[in-house]
């Protein structure tokens, strides 16, 4: 990380008729980053990322998006970014190998057949590059799509949501692709709605209702959020949770397992809660630190009871 | 009897009433549902004349009289015939059949009134022009109508002597551009016009709605491709089916229906191609407005059925009512159809068609500039 600032915008509003979709939002990202974006569905992170790309235009905010103007230049934007689309939006009656062709053309690309060949053989798509996009398996297709948008070696990488439906295995192998991609210097955006994903990106930035609430490192975050956590079990874990959720100061209780996390603003408030369950038969507590998806539950539910 | 095999009728009511919401929701084939009936109860119902009225038409004396007087007289009085102009030379006459303003020519010749009177049985002609399928054939009739209204009087007065036989005239019709009267004639030109249209218009609307319809053109929209590139690319090879389609049409219409190309080929070539391309922009602009392919189909069927209908291919144009004309006269089909008849059975030439080359022309220019600009809109 050289610490150039590749995103740096501000004030970003897109509206669409009497719906506000993003309300003033900045973003900063560094060069070779991994930028996370997360919110509840419809929140504004695939507006986000199409007015950073120039699919949309804001209706205010300024700023720069690898050194050109997001408002003026998006054509320019467009040729050094590689956007994936929330759904698969290639060509499912087109071949792997025609897919690529066919974006690779649209970048004006020299030495198109080395790139493509390069393309199949970097993803493991060799054997199929002539099966039709239509007839791959979810995390094929996805695999598809990231090369495509890698095709021309673009400085930025866009991610909608990109392993929403793919397996583990293949979601894994992909983020140590995109951690592959950081290493050698491409900034990424990605949305996503899974935690384990969340962890892997270096900053993230939590957007609800079209307002960004959040845009800290990954790792401050917890701090940031002040959350605190506690792990309760009992023998009679539901009767537990409904007891804790009616204690006063308790903003969560989810379960993982065979145990419930418990979060409060407050150590003092899932002190006083603990104490009136430590009469239920096997009770017990440990203090925890509130993990990313506890944090992330919280805000949704913050922000659901604004809205 | 188990109560889940039996049929529910609150079930079939569940999926009666989302049906219901689906339709109300799905504005485009509602509408259609409900225009479509009432479009075609207007156009068959008031646009669709088979009873041709106001022909226009040229008239040519060439020996003035009283008979011929109240013949015209006649003619001028009827609602089958409009006349358009007296012609006093017969290229004149012949200039405005062949450029369509006239759809009749009728001649009184010479010696008329001395031979009518002797009980010579003189002719009187009609020229049509055959190449529009005009009720034709009833104008034979109406002029025998109209002869025997003006003759009447005297019919009975001093020439009464010549109301025992036949009538003391004959009407002779005359075919022209299509002597034989052969409605292939007519038909296979026009139909060329009704295949491209159909074909472009349709095809081009669902492959481009199949872009957004299927999130290709947010792929697209997201690379350094420009509107006006997608544009082109995409219309291109349609541009290329559309010619096969003309190069087939014609060599049928040579090989199987015989029919003469009597005009001008540059002409052709050059009504065609402006045609060709009115179609794809009006596919590109539906492209544009509907959202999925089912719904560009929809739209280009609702282009389409005036387009038959209105445009002189399946009924006479000149039969209908204004308002039917100037819904036609919007329809690129209508100059096509004028452009290729005048073409191939007329002998026509660039001069011949320009006047229809030009609204053609228009027409396209309208269609693309919509285009374009709804195009831009649909980027944000």
């Amino acid at each position: 990380m050289t610490g150039e600032i590749v995103i740096d915008v501000h004030g970003l509003t897109k509206r669409f008729g009497a719906l506000t979709a993003v309300e003033n939002v900045s973003l900063k990202v560094p060069r070779g980053a991994i930028y996370g974006f997360l919110g509840p569905n419809g929140s504004g992170k695939t507006t986000t990322i199409r007015m950073v790309c120039g699919l949309l235009k804001p209706d205010a905010g300024s700023g720069q998006c690898l050194g050109f103007d997001v408002l003026r230049d998006s054509a320019r934007i467009k040729e050094r970014v590689g956007y994936m689309t929330q759904r698969f939006s290639l060509y499912e009656d087109l071949s792997i190998r025609e897919n690529l062709e066919f974006i690779g053309r649209l970048y004006a690309l020299d030495d198109l057949a080395t790139r493509v060949e390069k393309a199949l053989e970097d993803l493991g798509l060799q054997s199929r590059a002539k099966q039709l996009a239509g007839t791959l398996s979810g995390g094929w297709k996805q695999r598809l799509a990231l090369a495509a948008c890698m095709i021309h070696e673009p400085d930025l990488l866009l991610l909608d949501e990109p392993t929403a439906g793919v397996d583990p295995k293949a979601r894994r192998d992909f983020w140590d692709q995109i951690r592959r991609y950081a290493a050698s210097g491409v900034t990424t955006l990605v949305s996503t709605h899974y935690m384990d994903e969340a962890v892997q990106c270096d900053s993230i930035a939590y957007i609800a209702y079209g307002k960004m609430l959040i845009d800290a490192p990954t790792r401050e975050i917890p701090a940031h959020v002040g959350l605190k956590a506690r792990r309760a079990v009992a023998d009679d874990l539901d009767a537990l949770a409904a007891h804790l959720r009616g204690s006063p100061g308790i903003d969560l209780v989810a379960r993982f397992g065979a145990e419930l996390h418990v979060c409060a603003m407050t150590d003092e408030a899932l002190d006083r809660a603990m104490a009136t369950a430590a009469g239920m038969p096997g009770f017990g507590a440990t203090r925890i630190d509130a993990g990313l998806e506890e944090i992330f539950i919280h805000l949704m539910a913050q922000t659901e009871g604004k809205a | 009897m188990p109560a889940q095999s039996s049929l529910s009728w609150s079930r079939v009511f569940a999926v009666f009433l989302k049906e219901l919401v689906q339709m109300r929701r799905d504005r485009l084939t509602f509408a259609i549902m409900i225009v479509m009936p009432v479009m075609q109860l207007l156009l068959f119902g008031y646009a669709i004349n088979t009873d041709p009225r106001h022909m226009p038409t040229v008239v040519q004396v060439r020996e003035e009289g009283p008979l011929t007087r109240s013949f015209l007289a006649s003619i001028k009085a009827s609602t089958f015939f409009d006349i358009v102009a007296v012609a006093h030379r017969d290229d004149e006459a012949d200039r405005l059949l062949r450029s369509g303003d006239a759809m009749f020519l009728i001649v009184v010749p010479e010696g008329f009134e001395s031979r009518f009177v002797r009980g010579e049985r003189p002719q009187i002609l009609i020229a049509a022009d055959a190449s529009d399928p005009v009720a034709t054939g009833a104008a034979v009739p109406a002029v025998e109508q109209i002869a025997a209204r003006a003759f009447a009087p005297d019919l009975e007065g001093a020439l009464s002597y010549l109301s025992a036989g036949p009538a003391p005239y004959e009407v002779v019709a005359h075919r022209r551009y299509n002597p034989a009267g052969i409605t292939a004639f007519n038909i296979v030109p026009a139909l060329l016009g009704v295949i491209l249209t159909m074909t472009m218009v349709m095809v081009t609307s669902i492959a481009l709605t199949r872009e957004s319809e299927r999130g290709t053109m947010e792929t697209l929209l997201a690379t350094p491709v420009r509107p006006v590139e997608v544009m082109i690319g995409k219309t291109t090879p349609y541009i290329i089916v559309g010619a096969i389609q003309v190069v087939m049409v014609m060599a049928a219409a040579r090989l199987l229906f015989h029919v003469p190309f009597t005009g001008s080929l540059g002409a052709f070539i050059a009504g065609v191609t402006v045609f060709l391309f009115a179609n794809l922009m009006l596919g590109y602009l539906i492209s544009t407005v509907a959202r999925t392919q089912m719904q560009a189909m929809q739209m280009t069927f609702f282009i389409f059925l005036p387009s038959i209908l209105l445009s002189g291919f399946m009924f006479p144009y000149r039969a209908m009512p204004h308002w039917a004309q100037a819904i036609g006269e919007a329809l690129p089909l209508t100059h096509f159809l004028r452009l290729v008849r005048k073409i191939v059975l007329k002998g026509g030439d660039l001069a011949a068609v320009f006047s229809d080359l030009v609204p053609l022309t228009g027409i396209l220019v309208a269609l693309t500039t919509l285009a374009l600009l709804r195009f831009r809109r649909t980027l944000d």
